[in-house]
């Protein structure tokens, strides 16, 4: 299950690189590629409003 | 199976476009490789996969009924493993959308033999081996993702090993995808409310109908005593099942790797540090890696982050990856002994899961 979900940025500090997801607890890195089955759910809850994508602190 | 059936079989399926070596699109159908565990408890609520690798349950968050996922090795003969369930929770009262689909989910590159949806196409033959605590029928489902398209039959389980043979007409309609995404599936109905057994079952391919799909089943959750097990799983181009191909455990688990790995970095014993690259990035975060995969993924894969120190006695540092087909590298997420070619401190793994 899908917990929390916050963007990546790579060295320029402005490209999104991965989503930093926290699964079952245990946090990923979870690159946006569509065939990636969590990115596709993760796209999928935030299009369903029940999920929502943080910034990075 | 005799071998003059066995034998006729085969034949008739080299003349409907299968048979030989390769006939099997099921991956780990012996239920051989379980890199993530060998037993999960308490499941019930949540999709994926816990144990035998490939294996994926769907199931509803409201599901009451709750069981035991594992590698077991009661087994037919010439199998060494068969993959159970065993209930632990029971639910007599069954809510609407409740269900429990043990299943595959198969590349739309690895079932273009079938020919689906052109005027070649193919019939599917699927057969397996099943035993239970006590009689009881359930669903198998053939399911074209990419078309929204579905076809049905029931079978039998009994206290004894059986082996289910069953067939399942051409679909001339919904060409699958050929491409590395979730295609097509093979999903096996064990528990369903009304909204999966209020239709009628499809016994040639039919458009997607949640009422279809589960008409008839018993359900999984009717008593904690109710076991299922299956193992010899085969999914194959032809008019008549035959017997399961077996193939080396490599074999099996390399394929298994397409989807997930766990690549383990183990220190070196003659020094205090892992035997790891570790560079420097430009913003003073560590590098570690690249750490190149087995076997190339389908996609790019999720890795679960790592935390771990750097150089002997010093504190720990979480990774994070970016990740390609081939290969991930890790960066720390905080800055740390910069100027330093530090090894890593122990033993670590890479968990690295591009399932479908």
């Amino acid at each position: 299950m899908i917990e929390e979900v916050i963007k990546d940025y790579g060295k320029d500090g402005s490209t999104v690189i991965n989503y930093q997801t926290k699964i079952d607890g245990v946090w990923h890195s979870v690159p946006l590629d569509p065939a990636n089955r969590h990115y596709a759910e993760i796209l999928k809850q935030v299009k369903e409003g029940t999920l929502t994508i943080k910034e990075a602190e | 199976m005799s071998k003059a059936a066995e034998l006729a079989n085969l034949i008739g399926n080299i003349n409907a476009g299968g048979g030989g070596v390769n006939r099997n699109v099921i991956i780990n159908g012996a239920m051989t490789v379980a890199q993530r565990a060998t037993s999960a408890t308490g499941l019930g609520t949540s999709d994926g996969y816990n144990t035998i690798d490939r294996m994926r349950l769907n199931l509803d968050s409201a599901n009451a009924g709750r069981f035991t996922m594992s590698q077991s090795t009661d087994a037919p003969t010439g199998f060494a493993n068969s993959l159970k369930f065993e209930c632990t929770t029971a639910d007599t009262s069954i809510a609407a959308g409740e269900r429990l689909e043990l299943e595959q989910r198969i590349e739309g590159r690895n079932m273009q033999s079938f020919a689906k949806g052109t005027s070649s196409a193919k019939p599917f033959a699927v057969s397996f081996y099943v035993k239970g605590n006590a009689s009881a029928t359930y669903s198998c489902e053939l399911f074209d993702g990419d078309n929204l398209r579905q076809v049905q039959k029931l079978f039998n389980v009994t206290t004894d090993w059986t082996r289910i043979e069953l067939s399942f007409p051409a679909d001339t309609t919904g060409v699958l995808d050929n491409d590395s995404a979730n295609s097509f599936l093979i999903i096996f109905h064990l528990h369903g409310g009304s909204t999966y057994t209020s239709g009628t079952l499809d016994s040639t391919w039919a458009t997607f109908n949640n009422a279809n799909r589960a008409v008839g089943i018993s359900s999984f959750f009717d008593s904690t005593d109710r076991t299922f097990f299956i193992t010899g799983l085969q999914l194959e181009v032809g008019q008549n099942p035959t017997e399961f191909e077996h193939e080396p455990f490599e074999r099996t688990l390399a394929k298994c790797q397409r989807y997930y790995e766990i690549l383990s970095a183990v220190a070196s014993t003659n020094s205090l540090t892992g035997p790891v690259a570790v560079g420097q990035d430009i913003a003073g975060r560590k590098a570690i890696g690249p750490y190149f995969y087995k076997t190339e993924k389908r996609a790019a894969p999720t890795i679960a982050n790592v935390s771990i120190g750097i150089d002997a006695g010093d504190t720990t540092h979480s990774f994070v990856f970016s990740t390609g087909t081939r290969s991930t590298s890790g960066s720390s997420t905080t800055s740390t002994d910069i100027g330093e070619a530090d090894g890593l401190e122990g033993d670590f793994n890479i968990v690295v899961d591009g399932e479908l």
